[in-house]
């Protein structure tokens, strides 16, 4: 008997993990969880908390007592989806509804497919939809943003976000320049630095963007996701805007209000229900594009970026089947 | 400055790890016994022509090539044959080696040249250089110990355009080659020169990473004498001294799926066996010994050795001053592509480059985990498979579909396992998978 290892080739890892993957992601979600916390003080330190504990614990019952197999709950994934799923919901939601919508999150949109790396939906966006469908007016009253230094305003005080206002004051035969003109409506500087009503993580673009590069860099996601919804929805938007500017507004508003860029940035990147290879990552994040800006423009909702990237992520093992990586080998040589 | 030629699809970056770049080559003192297995070429394994109690000179022809990818096999050490029998090698298995009782003074068989003259002028002709090249054994260095005699007859209807020398040695620890670049410079070039006038081709790359400045500088000065030989440095990127890949990296072609290089004109053949072209055509000198690199992290002395073939590992690790402790794995090659041996008797053989001593904590895998899709491996994946996909066809033993998948193209790099978060034994069902498939395909003629 040999006192030698003996494994096949490679000898050596690149030291990569799920667990480094996870906490990288954590890492890039923490410029956001500082701008909620700035502008919504101590409701989103709650609301973070809540979510992430509920589903570290609903993580560990079902895998220690309903699967009774190893508890994997230190490998990060749960904290993500903890975070991602207080991301998208208002910091004023009551506690409880929070944790059913973690039990869903972790329950059905994760665990009953098989836990981690077998859910084919986004699990915080299943637990987002579920208690959106479940409890619209909790879910839709969003607290008007108070940053912690600034006076006046009590934390009573709710409002639209500037997407629900958009869709209101179109529904109600306003023009897009009368709708901007609104007081209630946020400036333009505002809706980029996240000074606005809405859910913890739709606040801040370049809260979103620094982590988003961040995650780039450390290559735990790739750029064709984001830059392709982004793209899409610029362009399609562009488009109507250039036909009609009375009913289409233009289309950086898009880019910067709702959860456009969380939802492109962090949900449809998820590296578990999106594509495995780069050209199929292009058709996803196109897809994820159009249908979050014709349920935006035409649909009874006011954001859609949610239900488009669950859409598509069904559409994720077809796309995996049809469209491969390009083969070495399998095109003609130019002589 | 302008941005190095490299292949363009997948790769990874290992830590390289070269600590053994500044031995010289030093030479090994002989073994006591020595072992040559017989079977030391891709292919068919050699027929002995020695039998128990024989003497044998250094240099003597001791086992005939058999069957048409084959190669002839020398005595690496004048002595006595001990017997012919199974012997350990590299992958584990009992497989037939000469054993010799090596003698101390050595014999050298008649017509060999072994001084250190070097010869510039090449006289052999086409086909006697063929005929030289067949008749001492000479075999790809590289790893793949493919018979250079078979590489260097292109079939009827193809036209060899480039020669491309590998001096990229991707694989991280190893040295052997750099160490031949810079020691055997010219023997190397009228080796490639020799190659060039069998190919009847009238330019040669020599591609070497740019790990490697003081091989490049120096080849390229030399070069300078030598001409249609070019010097092409490349980025650092495993695995680029894959064939496929080194092709693409230096003159941008892709050779079709399941083709060889003569596919797009290209014949890759790498530095030692340059050099071990130049002995044998020049010098009549038959392969009977190469550079082997010892190294890893816990080795006391890295060193390059000049080792005749049949010197067990043993004497390697000790010329090193000795086994440390901790040694947990030894891997006859590189750690990419390496294989683990069992036992310190396996002997070094014609494709032995390196071996790594890897410590006990550095010798095991990580737990494997659920794979989590992030598509690492099939970004890493040189070759544009989907390495998670057909691991998982080889795991259900969906062959067929696995085949379509393209899985024989997968070239055993690694890249996919080293890269996978989850710590999944993604090329031991690649392997697994590649050997069923092929089965099939064979079944199927």
């Amino acid at each position: 008997m040999s006192q030698f290892t003996i494994s096949g080739s490679p000898h050596v890892h690149g030291e990569e993990s799920v667990k480094k993957i996870m906490y990288t992601v954590v890492l890039a979600l923490v410029p956001a969880i500082l701008v909620s916390t700035y502008f919504f003080g101590l409701d989103a330190v709650r609301v973070l908390l809540i979510a992430v504990i509920s589903c570290l614990f609903f993580e560990w019952v079902i895998q220690k007592y309903l699967i009774k197999g190893p508890v994997t709950i230190t490998d990060g994934s749960a904290v993500v989806a903890g975070l991602l799923l207080a991301f998208n919901v208002p910091a004023n939601l009551p506690w409880w509804i929070l944790v059913i919508g973690a039990l869903v999150t972790i329950g059905i949109g994760k665990m009953s497919f098989g836990g981690l790396g077998k859910n084919p939906f986004n699990p915080a966006l299943v637990g987002r939809v579920f208690m959106l469908i479940s409890f619209p007016v909790q879910m839709t009253s969003w607290p008007v943003a108070k940053p912690i230094f600034a006076e006046g305003l009590t934390d009573a005080i709710t409002g639209p976000t500037a997407l629900g206002l958009l869709k209101e004051g179109l529904d109600a035969g306003k023009t897009v320049d009368q709708i901007l003109a609104d007081p209630s409506m946020p400036a333009y500087l505002d809706r980029l630095t996240g000074n606005m009503s809405g859910s913890l993580g739709e606040m801040s673009a370049i809260a979103l963007i620094i982590g988003g590069l961040f995650m780039i860099w450390r290559k735990v996601i790739d750029w064709q996701v984001p830059v392709s919804i982004i793209l899409t929805v610029f362009v399609f938007a562009g488009i109507f805007h250039l036909i009609d500017p009375t009913f289409y507004i233009d289309p950086t508003f898009h880019l910067f209000t709702g959860g456009l860029m969380l939802g492109a940035i962090y949900m449809a990147t998820d590296m578990v229900s999106s594509p495995m290879n780069i050209s199929g990552k292009w058709i996803y994040g196109i897809g994820i594009g159009l249908i979050t800006i014709i349920i935006r423009m035409w649909g009874a909702y006011p954001e859609g970026i949610s239900f488009a990237i669950l859409i598509m992520n069904a559409f994720v093992p077809l796309i995996n089947n049809s469209f491969k990586p390009k083969r070495f080998g399998l095109v003609a040589n130019k002589k | 400055m302008i941005a190095l030629k490299t292949f363009k699809k997948g790769g990874v970056h290992p830590e390289e790890n070269k600590i053994s770049a500044h031995a010289p080559i030093q030479k090994l003192p002989f073994p006591k016994q020595a072992i040559v297995p017989l079977g030391q070429n891709l292919g068919a394994p050699s027929k002995p022509l020695v039998k128990r109690g024989d003497e044998v000179n250094t240099g003597q022809l001791i086992a005939k090539a058999e069957g048409f990818i084959a190669a002839n096999l020398h005595s690496p050490f004048t002595g006595k044959v001990l017997k012919v029998d199974d012997a350990i090698d590299s992958s584990g298995y009992r497989r037939p080696a000469i054993f010799i009782e090596v003698q101390e003074e050595e014999k050298w068989e008649e017509g060999i040249d072994t001084s250190e003259a070097i010869i510039r002028e090449i006289k052999a002709d086409k086909q006697a250089i063929i005929d030289q090249i067949k008749q001492c054994g000479i075999v790809g260095l590289g790893g793949a110990t493919f018979p250079t005699h078979v590489k260097l007859m292109i079939p009827d209807g193809k036209k060899a355009e480039y020669l491309i020398i590998n001096g990229v040695e991707c694989e991280p620890y190893l040295t052997s080659d750099h160490r031949l670049m810079l020691e055997k410079g010219e023997e190397m070039l009228i080796g490639i020169k020799i190659l060039m006038k069998a190919l009847e081709v009238e330019k040669a790359i020599v591609g070497i990473e740019n790990n490697k400045p003081d091989a490049i500088n120096h080849l390229s000065e030399l070069a300078k004498q030598y001409a249609g030989i070019s010097i092409q440095p490349l980025k650092v990127k495993y695995p680029q001294g894959g064939e496929k890949q080194l092709i693409k990296a230096t003159v941008n072609r892709e050779v079709p799926s399941g083709k060889l290089p003569i596919e797009v004109g290209c014949i890759v053949s790498n530095v030692g066996t340059a050099v071990a072209v130049y002995e044998a055509v020049q010098k009549n000198k038959p392969l009977i010994e190469r550079v082997v690199t010892v190294t890893g992290k816990a080795v006391k002395k890295p060193s390059n050795f000049m080792v005749r073939v049949g010197t067990p590992v043993q004497m390697l690790i000790e010329a090193a001053e000795g086994l440390p402790d901790n040694t947990g794995k030894i891997i006859n090659g590189g750690p990419m592509m390496g294989k683990a041996i069992t036992s310190l008797e396996v002997p070094i053989v014609k494709g032995s480059s390196g071996i790594l001593l890897m410590k006990n904590e550095e010798s095991r895998r990580g737990i494997p985990q659920t794979c989590i899709r992030c598509s690492k491996c099939t970004i890493a994946c040189p070759m544009g498979l989907e390495p998670f996909l057909l691991a998982k066809m080889a795991k259900l033993s969906l062959y067929e579909r696995a085949e379509t998948e393209k899985i024989m193209d997968c070239i055993e790099c690694g890249s996919c396992q080293f890269t996978c978060p989850s710590n999944l034994p993604l090329l031991d069902y690649l392997r697994l998978g590649k050997n069923k498939v092929g089965q099939i395909i064979r079944s199927r003629k």
